[in-house]
């Protein structure tokens, strides 16, 4: 599994990264998580929001909406996975 | 077969599921109505029956005061974020420029500044908004009336100029920081500044995939709202806190028209030295208010009042260290020099008339 959090430093962007770091290990996935501040990279993704949650190159989230959205969709790209 | 079936019981889980939250959001408002309904009775039996106080002395009234502004903005504060955060989640920056697109100068400026109040925003997305908006089109000046309105009109001020002050200054706020948005991004529109945008934006090819994010259900709005009201009310209830004890001194321990001669309608360079001093104090929005009601009572004029309010959330510094990224220091500086000159003008304009 690839994720990857798109952020330009503000608070939001910060918790988002420090939350999907933490469901990591609690969900013990072996993914990397990968936190891209580079403007022309985030608008590659054609999104204008920010924080972004990207799993497997697809944008499972815009905006913070929560720890338990993140893990859900954490699981969810686990299980298809399997 | 059995996908049919699962997703028939589906439906009435989830249909209770809205009703449920529905139910706890209608107790929720009928509980903020009636504490809103006892904390002025509240106050005074605390200062005035517990603590003994008389309502003339110096302490009396300031600790009564303080007793019942707190609550008073806290609450307003957590139901009115809640509210205007439920109906932003009805708008999006993506809708917004889809709904810009094509519009002329003028029209745009207009539409983009209102967009600005009720699109969810916070300046850290202003450079992928930025690009994004330019890529598809949306000329210079109409991106900047939006990218002026969204941080000016800032819900925080809205909710304490309107619980300080009364809905007819927060309107007035309102629809100052519209205008101010309005006349500096068609300034900047005429000024043909786009040389001065760093060049990469124009080659940027944004991804065309024009998603948008999922229509959320109510109840994923109201998760959303509460969400945002939580983070912005425990980001501001200190300051607030503060900031409305020293209003409070300033309410009981200050003569009446102390102020007059520096902060009111007669000292011409008040505007500008409101704006000047505004700049500075990003994001203590929260905690100027209170302060510059008291002062207000004092003699401070209402237009000079509301260039600092605007000065105080419009122009920020961390703002113009984001922007940077996408406008070259001419243009900032374009940027900083039309919105300032704007506030001032329009802080002239109600000291005048008011």
């Amino acid at each position: 599994m690839n994720i990857k959090v798109l952020g330009v430093g503000c608070d939001a962007c910060q918790s988002m990264v420090s939350d999907v770091e933490r469901l990591i290990t609690r969900l013990k996935l072996d993914a990397p998580v990968e936190y891209i501040t580079d403007v022309e990279k985030i608008i590659s993704y054609g999104v204008m929001s920010t924080p972004v949650l990207v799993i497997d190159e697809q944008i499972v989230m815009i905006g913070h909406r929560g720890a338990k959205k993140i893990e859900a969709a954490l699981q969810q790209a686990a299980d298809t996975e399997k | 077969m059995a996908q049919t079936l699962s997703s028939q019981t589906a439906q009435p889980a989830k249909h209770n599921q809205s009703l449920k939250a529905f139910a706890i959001v209608g107790a929720a408002v009928v509980l903020w109505l009636v504490l809103y309904k006892v904390i002025q009775p509240f106050a005074n039996w605390l200062s005035y029956g517990l603590l003994g106080l008389s309502p003339a002395s110096h302490l009396g009234s300031s600790l009564a005061f303080f007793f019942y502004d707190v609550p008073k903005i806290i609450l307003l504060l957590g139901g009115m974020i809640f509210a205007i955060t439920l109906l932003r989640s009805f708008f999006s920056a993506e809708k917004t420029r889809a709904w810009l697109g094509g519009k002329r100068e003028g029209v745009g400026n207009i539409l983009a500044a209102t967009l600005g109040i009720i699109t969810p925003f916070c300046s850290c997305s202003a450079v992928p908004l930025f690009i994004g908006f330019v890529e598809s089109g949306i000329p210079l000046g109409v991106t900047f009336s939006f990218l002026i309105s969204a941080p000016v009109v800032n819900e925080v001020a809205l909710v304490m100029l309107f619980g300080m002050f009364g809905w007819k200054v927060a309107g007035l706020y309102m629809v100052s920081g519209v205008t101010i948005a309005i006349i500096a991004g068609v300034v900047i529109g005429r000024l043909k500044l786009e040389r001065y945008v760093e060049d990469f934006v124009w080659q940027i090819k944004a991804g065309k995939s024009g998603i948008l994010p999922d229509k959320p259900t109510w109840v994923q709005r109201f998760e959303i709202a509460w969400a945002s009201t939580k983070e912005i009310v425990g980001k501001v209830w200190l300051y607030v806190l503060v900031g409305i004890a020293i209003g409070a001194v300033i309410h009981g321990y200050v003569p009446e028209s102390a102020l007059v001669s520096i902060m009111g309608k007669g000292a011409w360079w008040s505007v500008p030295a409101a704006v000047l001093v505004g700049v500075p104090l990003y994001s203590n929005a929260a905690g100027v208010i209170p302060i510059v009601h008291a002062l207000m009572e004092k003699g401070a004029a209402l237009g000079t009042v509301l260039a600092f309010m605007m000065a105080v959330v419009g122009l920020s510094l961390p703002e113009m260290v984001i922007l940077r990224r996408v406008l070259k220091p001419q243009l900032i500086a374009v940027f900083i020099g039309v919105v300032a000159l704007a506030i001032i003008m329009i802080g002239y304009l109600f000291n005048l008339v008011m």
